[in-house]
């Protein structure tokens, strides 16, 4: 058997694992850099570049949830910032009621986002399609204008937390280098469950579903429910990229969810290419830098970006995952 | 004082109900009959709003400056489907909302870049300036009852576009399956590229008429956005009538809501859980009315048949 034959022989084997999430080579290359960043910020320009990078990832769990939902249950959630907006007003709120240790404050911002998944999944998955898309959008709306009227934690304008959470007691995420890598692993950990979920035999329901809901109910599936366990998982995702971006900043506010937010990270995962999971995390690294590269050029920088999203879908189908895909098979083949 | 009030506000009502109805008309044709989701309607209006100030500030008429701005909507209109969304009808959702999203992200600050962050305004036209007694002691611009006026001829006017012309009808057969029209020999392309001239011109058209009542600035379009979604999702995607129904019970319920909600939360709370409650409860009143819709009738309340 020549080396070729061999190569395709294994391609073969895992091409089920392979095109469902890549394989193995760019997730340990993306995170490999986010855990050697720090060490290069000894030169300078620290506290920026780990602010940001730390951002990237925050918005990178988010997008994940999303990409489940949208990548492989064709869920497309309009509301998904609901959810960040959830764990960081858990945050805030028990802070500004003295509560701020990780140990209370981070199940509670779980809980408050799987029990909005749940209440609004219910009635979001009884529709389809554009409907779906729309109904999410009205639940997060309905929560974007409940926090707005949130008087006592600071309504409109928001509410700053005083000091970041500590860890049974312990200040270690005032640290801003233990605070990056606390978000790297909560990043690490959501990719390895995503990947887990869509593996799993729950994942083929649910990616079942989006291919074909009909024969999967025949089959004898109730596809409704794992829609929903799949809705919440997705929530609470959502609800632990709030938490960090809560302590991330120090500040919540209503604009952490409104719908140019969910758009936003619609955005990411198809500029990443949607049913991925690593373009998740690739398209919200590229829309956040180059967001930050491009205000720092003019304050009219949406002019330039807004085109250049019209450019991407027009000529980029696949967003940047399908860039990756396309030049992986030409070396290969060459 | 309660019955006038309520009359005010309900006519208040009655015109934002017009408004979303012009704006959400071309939204559910474009979407009903090119199942495209067009994010970017939203500043077709405010664009509207714009040129509306920029002619009149050029020909110091208003209906002049009506007139070219909607020819001058309806021109960007077409050139932006010629340009992009014809490229993308093929495509899934998702690639629409960003392509839109990209055009509202460029638009908004284009305005921004050329006519400035500041508000503008636009005087209303001198013969419909002051206001009318409706009853003794009741005063109402007469303006808004223009608006509520043009809006509702707009409505006739199409629904006589829809029924009883060819276009129309090919518009319905276009909402009911695209791929049969087109297999009959209609050119649907055009069919298309006419209906989403249509659509952005009369979005222009709204946000022309209510020019002389907000102030005209950047991003006016996207609340006024998510509003229209909301009345062609209650409506049924693809249905004009759907569309003038649920605009008008958008508009009522949104403007009561917001003028009453305080005064009822009054009658069972302490009145300054009710001040802080009541307006919170108002803005979402819609969305939970547009989730109840969508709980029992999960296609709109008019769902253009064969959808």
């Amino acid at each position: 058997m020549s080396q070729a034959d061999v190569s395709q022989a294994t391609d073969i084997a895992a091409a089920p694992s392979r095109r469902l999430t890549g394989g193995l080579f760019l997730p340990l290359v993306i995170f490999s850099c986010f855990a050697i960043i720090p060490l290069l910020t000894v030169f300078g320009a620290e506290t920026y570049l780990l602010g940001l990078v730390t951002r990237v990832m925050i918005f990178a769990i988010a997008a994940l949830a999303l990409d489940l939902l949208v990548g492989y249950g064709a869920l497309i959630s309009f509301g998904h910032a609901a959810f960040i907006g959830i764990g960081a007003y858990a945050v805030g709120i028990l802070a500004s009621h003295g509560i701020g240790d990780v140990l209370i404050s981070f199940p509670v911002a779980l809980a408050a986002s799987a029990l909005f998944a749940w209440l609004t999944g219910i009635v979001c998955l009884r529709t389809k399609g554009v409907y779906f898309i729309m109904i999410t959008l009205a639940f997060g709306q309905m929560i974007f204008f409940t926090a707005s009227s949130l008087a006592p934690y600071g309504g409109d304008d928001g509410l700053t937390i005083h000091a970041r959470n500590t860890i049974a007691g312990l200040k270690l995420l005032d640290n801003e280098r233990v605070f990056y890598y606390f978000a790297l692993l909560c990043l690490l950990g959501t990719y390895l469950l995503c990947r887990a979920i869509v593996a799993s035999r729950f994942g083929r329901v649910f990616r079942g579903a989006k291919e074909n809901a009909t024969r999967m109910a025949t089959l004898g599936f109730q596809v409704y429910r794992f829609q929903l366990v799949g809705y919440i998982i997705a929530g609470m995702m959502g609800g632990l990229s709030g938490f960090l971006l809560a302590n991330a900043t120090n500040f919540v506010s209503p604009a952490y969810m409104s719908w140019q937010r969910s758009g936003e990270l619609l955005i990411m995962i198809i500029l990443g290419g949607t049913g991925t999971l690593n373009g998740a995390i690739v398209g919200s690294a590229a829309f956040l830098l180059l967001e930050e590269w491009l205000s720092g050029f003019t304050e009219h920088w949406k002019m330039i970006f807004g085109p250049l999203l019209v450019l991407a879908v027009l000529f980029v189908p696949g967003g940047l995952g399908g860039i990756g895909a396309a030049l992986m098979r030409r070396l290969r083949r060459g | 004082m309660s019955t006038a009030l309520f009359i005010v506000q309900t006519l208040n009502g009655l015109q934002l109900g017009v408004l979303l109805f012009l704006i959400a008309a071309g939204l559910t044709l474009v979407f009903g009959v090119m199942d495209f989701i067009n994010l970017a309607h939203g500043v077709q209006y405010m664009l509207g709003a714009y040129l509306a100030v920029m002619f009149y500030a050029l020909t110091g008429n208003f209906f002049f400056a009506l007139l070219l701005a909607l020819g001058a909507a309806l021109l960007f209109g077409l050139l932006l489907e010629f340009v992009i969304f014809r490229h993308l009808y093929e495509r899934n959702h998702l690639d629409h909302v960003i392509a839109t999203f990209g055009i509202i992200l460029f638009l908004n600050q284009g305005v921004k870049f050329v006519w400035g962050a500041a508000p503008l305004t636009l005087p209303i036209p001198e013969m419909f300036t002051g206001s009318v007694a409706l009853m003794p002691g009741l005063l109402y611009p007469v303006w808004r009852l223009v608006v509520i006026g043009a809006g509702l001829a707009v409505a006739i006017l199409l629904y006589v576009l829809v029924t009883q012309t060819r276009i129309g009808m090919l518009v319905r057969a276009g909402a009911t399956n695209a791929n049969m029209v087109s297999a009959l020999g209609v050119d649907i392309r055009r069919l298309f590229m006419i209906v989403f001239g249509f659509g952005a011109m009369l979005a222009g058209f709204a946000g022309v008429m209510i020019a002389p009542i907000l102030s005209v600035e950047p991003g006016m379009g996207d609340t006024i956005l998510i509003l229209a979604f909301v009345v062609i999702v209650i409506g049924g995607i693809g249905s004009i009538r759907g569309a003038f129904i649920a605009a008008l019970l958008i508009g009522l319920v949104d403007t009561l809501g917001r003028s009453f909600a305080v005064d009822i939360l009054r009658l069972f709370m302490a009145s300054s859980t009710a001040r802080t409650v009541g307006p919170a409860i108002a803005s979402m009143l819609i969305y939970v009315l547009m989730a109840l819709v969508l709980y029992f009738r999960p296609a709109g309340l008019f769902p253009a048949k064969g959808r």
